[in-house]
This record gives C-alpha cells, structure tokens and sequence, in this order.
C-alpha cells in the first residue's frame, strides 16, 4: 500500500475530504489498452471463474431453504428464489444424527485446533534461533516426516495399539502436528528483528513470556492463518474417521454428509409417511450448508492474511 | 583432554541457556515420535505374516514373501497404472490452469477487484473432498441440476458421476474446482516480484504485450513453474485418495483404484495386513526415491529445491 504514488493528502487550497479514498491506479502510459474482443473475452473469463465458485454454492443454500413447492416445481435444485422456509435446519438440528455429529465435528475441530496451535507454536518458537542447543537435530527429526511417510496399515495398527479407535482422540492425535504449518511459523518467527528480542532478554524476560507478551502478539496474522489450516484440517477430516471410529454414533459431520448425500442414504425425519419424501433436497442440502458455514464465517476475516502467511515460510522454510 | 573437555562443558552451557527452547520443542517431537517414526518400526509388518491376534511381536517373520506375492500380483500393477495415469493427466490438464489464473488476476488492474476474486477462487480449498464430490454430484449427477434441465429441454440426460470412460476428466475438473485458485498463490507472489521496470524498458523498446509475457512474466515464472513440476513429479505415486475412496462406489473399482486405495481395501479391509504393509511400503520407498530424485533435478536446474544443498 504504501508503494502506491498518489497525490498528497489534502493539499493547501482544498480542505480534505472526510472520507480519503485511495488513489485509483492508472495503466502505465506504455501499457495500451486492450481491444474491446479481448477486454469483452477476459471479463468472460473471470465471470466464468468466479460463477463456477459460487453458483453452486448459490444454488445449494438456496435449495437448502426453499420449500418443497418450489423445489419441486424447479425440479431439484433452486435458482430463482420462491418460497422461504428454514424447516430443513429446524428437522436436522432439532435432535439426531445430524445434530450429534455437528457436536462431535465442533467439538473434535475446537479441541484439536487448540492443541494443534499450542504444540506447534512453541515447537516453531523452539526452532526459530539457529545454533541454539540441539537446534539441527530436532529440525532434522521434524523435516525426515515430510519425505517419508510410515504408510496407512502401520498407522491403523499403532492407533488400534493404543486403543484408540473408535475415541475421538483417533481424529485429533494423529494429524495434530502438521511440520509444514511448524515451517511456515518458524520463518515468521525466524524474521522478527532480533533487537527486539535481545532487549527483551536484557530487561530479563524469559523465553516464555517473550512468546507470549512479545512475539505472539507480534504474528497475530499468521497464527490466524495456521489456526484456520489446522481447524479447516480437524472440520474436514473425513478418511481417518473411515478408519478409525466404526462407531455411527460418534461419527463426525463428513461422514454423515456422505452417507446422506452421496450414498443416498435418507436423513432422518425425511421419511415421514405423511409428507412423503419430497423434502429430500433441501434436507441433503441443508447437511451441505452445515458442513461449510463454520469455514465461511472463518473465512473472511483470514483470508487477507494467506499470501503473507503462505509465502514467508515458503521463502524461508 | 582439555580439548575434549572443552566442547562437553560449551555443550552442556548451551543447554542451560536453550533449555526452555528445547523444552518447547519438546512436545511436538513426542507426538511425532509416537504418530511418525514408530509407525514407520510398524512396517516390520509387511516381513511378517501378521495376525491380530497374536500382535507384531510374535507374529512369525516371512521375510520378502509378501513383496513377491505383491509384485506378482496384477492388480497391483494395476492400481500403479491408474496412479500413474492419472499423475500424467493432471500434469497436462490442471498444472497449467493456475499460471494461467494469475496470468489473468496479475492483469487486472483494479487492486480492488483483484482481492475480489482472488478471495472467491482461494475459497473451494478449504472444502473437505466429500463436499467437493456432494457438489458435483448435486449438479452433475444423474438426478443433478444439468440433467435435470437437459430432461425439461426434451433431450438425453448424460451421465456424468458413474461413467467410468470419462472419471479421469471428471477428478481432474474437481481437483481444478477444488485447488486451483489455491495454486495461483506461489505464481501471484513470483508475478509481483518482477521488477516493472523491466516491462517499462520493453514497451519503449517496442515489445507488444505478448512479446512480454512471453520475455518477461514467464521467464520470471519458469524457476518457479520448474520447481512446482519436479515436486509434483516427486509426488507422483500419491492421488487424491479420499477422492477416489469417495466415488469408487458410483465409478467400479476398474477405473478408481490408486496404490493408496489398493493399500487400504487389500489391508485394513479385507484384513491382509501383512500384504497391504508390503504394498504400502513399496510405496512409500518409491516415493521417497521420487523426491530425492526431483530434488537432485531441481538443483541441476539451478534451483534450490525443498531442501537446500
């Protein structure tokens, strides 16, 4: 932002503007405006792009709560808005299996996401200062997982080992720690001026509390940024609890989405002999909008954060 | 002795001083020590004839029998055919769409605009595999909304999710829906790094606008574009598995079966764990050969690859 040469705020003559807006960029003189064809084909492309992401989404929320009528009369899926009706999310929250795996997709992505973030930034802090004690070693044992990988029978047989299975700690433990998330911290910690730290070393902080008072608060962007990885990681898992949980009961919301949209298995409260099954849809489509909101709400307030986040470990790493 | 004695005493006053880093690091290499390097002890199962009932410790060792079965076994040949298959259409079909993703977005003008879009394509990566699957299924599917209003036009509904013929194309438009705006990040970032002055002096030496992209934007590209291409390669013996798990039920077995799915359905599944080990081993082995190998590339081609040196 502060690249962009604009003209100065408010100059002598003029009072300024309550409201300042950024200078707009111009084209470079030496950059030609395109044809109309080809400014009408890129406008095309993006609206292809951008359409293609959020149709479907469009459509699916707004099947999810439109009433049976309008369904049906759109034959399946709703693109102009008719009726409204929110008994969908009143059937599937009210009680059952889509309630209960809600909670334990909630509560398995809280708990992991916090203990994910805990272990992993004080790993990352750990590693930030080379040359301190045992630094390569330990950087060593981390990095040799992301080449090899044990593979998925001996992981099944160790979580059986211990145990585990059919507890949700099966869908935290196992991928709790991510070492690339761990890399990405590391280079963000890595880049903060040492004086800053030095000083705080001399007016006699100790490690922890230069992480938690100074460093912390330094790399709010990024750890939202990991925090959203890890969390969006715990949301969707979906194979390991394939693996390791047999128990329906416990079954996170992935799994309970595929059983009733993509094997067509019938949502509870769908079949009442009554109303008959019409109200499939916007039921199936309704477990689809629980399993996104929670990342749409997250989303945005993160989302400006990637490039940095993503990039700095990259560079580093 | 002073000399020996010397670094023992340096070693054990850096310790001191690091201790509380080495503490933090502490709990992360526990959690991999029990979640990574002891399963990869666990492979000793693929040398044994392994049954749950008496555990890895007193299962009784056959040594490279289930690697031969594996290699005689053609459904595994299979399985890395369809992996490979698949690795090679992708490398054709999706890894040049997000170049040309942030070819588009970087030519955009309006900062506001760019944020814009760039927010709505980075969007569908967070989206778990069996939403990603729902979502075509809801509109490409047999009861979807494509067919359904192909049957209001009066015409034949195509069948799309259950056609084995094309499965290929339909993973690779979900991968690309899925990932790749996610893709244009690196490409974004690489794009900003080239100096505009560059642009400025081949405009007044008389370059048109693909004369520079083509001298400029995609030489600025190519280390980038290279080291993406060796990692992929080095990643090659690895395809959506959830993927494939998903849709293997609408596709058949024929089509879908990648070296992770055989390892899953011939081990936990039909509970020969000792050959889906062997399997998984053979694996993970090649592919750790594969990313050494496109490291060795990547730093024959100058660049510096995931590790350096």
């Amino acid at each position: 932002m502060s690249t962009l040469t604009g003209t100065p705020r408010g100059s002598k003559d003029v009072p300024p503007p309550l409201r300042q807006r950024r200078p707009k960029p111009e084209r470079p003189v030496w950059d030609e405006e395109l044809g109309p064809l080809a400014k009408a084909g890129k406008i095309l492309v993006l609206a292809v792009v951008v359409l293609a992401v959020v149709g479907p989404l469009y459509t699916i929320v707004l099947t999810s709560i439109s009433s049976q009528s309008t369904i049906t009369r759109a034959g399946g899926l709703v693109l102009i808005p008719g009726e409204i009706t929110f008994a969908a999310y009143q059937q599937i929250l009210s009680g059952g299996v889509v309630t209960r795996a809600v909670l334990v997709s909630v509560g398995v992505t809280a708990t992991g996401t916090a203990i994910s973030m805990v272990v992993s930034v004080l790993c990352a802090y750990g590693l930030s200062r080379p040359g301190s004690f045992a630094h390569t070693p330990i950087l060593f044992t981390l990095l040799i997982t992301m080449f090899f990988s044990a593979g998925i029978i001996p992981a099944y047989l160790l979580v059986s080992g211990l145990g585990l299975i059919n507890s949700y700690w099966a869908l935290i433990l196992p991928t709790c720690i991510s070492v690339f998330n761990i890399i990405i911290l590391r280079g963000f910690f890595m880049g903060i001026d040492r004086g800053i730290l030095d000083s705080a070393r001399i007016d006699g902080a100790s490690e922890w509390r230069t992480l938690t008072h100074i460093v912390l608060p330094m790399s709010k962007a990024v750890t939202a940024v990991i925090a959203l990885f890890y969390g969006v990681g715990y949301w969707n898992a979906f194979f390991n609890a394939v693996l390791y949980i047999n128990d329906s009961a416990k079954n996170p919301l992935q799994v309970v989405l595929r059983s009733y949209v993509l094997q067509g298995v019938s949502v509870p409260g769908q079949v009442d002999v009554g109303t008959g099954a019409a109200a499939g849809p916007a039921l199936q489509m309704a477990v689809i909008v629980l399993a996104t909101v929670p990342i749409l709400i997250v989303y945005p307030f993160v989302q400006k954060h990637f490039t940095k986040g993503v990039m700095i470990g990259a560079v580093k790493g | 002795m002073a000399g020996r004695r010397r670094p023992r005493a340096n070693m054990r006053l850096r310790f001191r001083r690091d201790r509380s880093l080495v503490l933090m690091a502490l709990p992360a290499i526990v959690l991999l020590g029990v979640f990574a390097y002891i399963p990869m002890l666990g492979n000793v199962v693929a040398f044994q004839d392994y049954s749950p009932y008496v555990g890895v410790r007193s299962s009784p060792f056959v040594g490279f029998d289930n690697f031969a079965r594996v290699m005689a076994d053609p459904d595994f040949w299979h399985a890395v055919q369809n992996t490979l298959v698949i690795t090679a259409f992708q490398l054709v079909f999706f890894f040049p769409v997000p170049i040309a993703l942030a070819l588009l977005l970087n030519s955009l003008i309006s900062p506001r605009l760019r944020a814009a879009v760039q927010a709505v394509v980075y969007l569908p990566h967070f989206f778990s595999w069996v939403l990603v699957v729902s979502v075509f299924q809801q509109i490409f599917g047999g009861a979807g909304l494509l067919n359904q209003s192909l049957r209001a036009q009066g015409w034949q509904a195509v069948d799309i999710m259950t056609n084995p013929d094309t499965f290929l194309f339909l993973l690779t438009s979900q991968a690309v829906w899925k990932d790749a705006g996610w893709g244009i990040i690196v490409f974004l970032a690489a794009l900003s790094a080239i100096d505009p002055a560059q642009y400025e002096a081949a405009a007044v030496d008389g370059a048109g606008r693909w004369k520079r992209m083509w001298h400029i934007t995609l030489p600025g590209l190519r280390s980038v574009i290279v080291l993406l291409l060796i990692l992929r390669l080095g990643d090659s013996l690895t395809v959506g598995f959830e993927q494939m798990i998903l849709q293997r039920d609408a596709v058949g077995a024929e089509a879908s079966e990648v070296l992770d799915t055989f390892v899953y359905y011939t081990g936990v599944q039909n509970g020969d764990w000792s050959y889906g080990a062997a399997a998984g081993l053979i694996k993970g082995l090649v592919s750790l050969a594969l990313i050494l190998a496109a490291n060795k590339l990547a730093h024959i081609f100058g660049e510096s690859g995931v590790y350096s040196k």
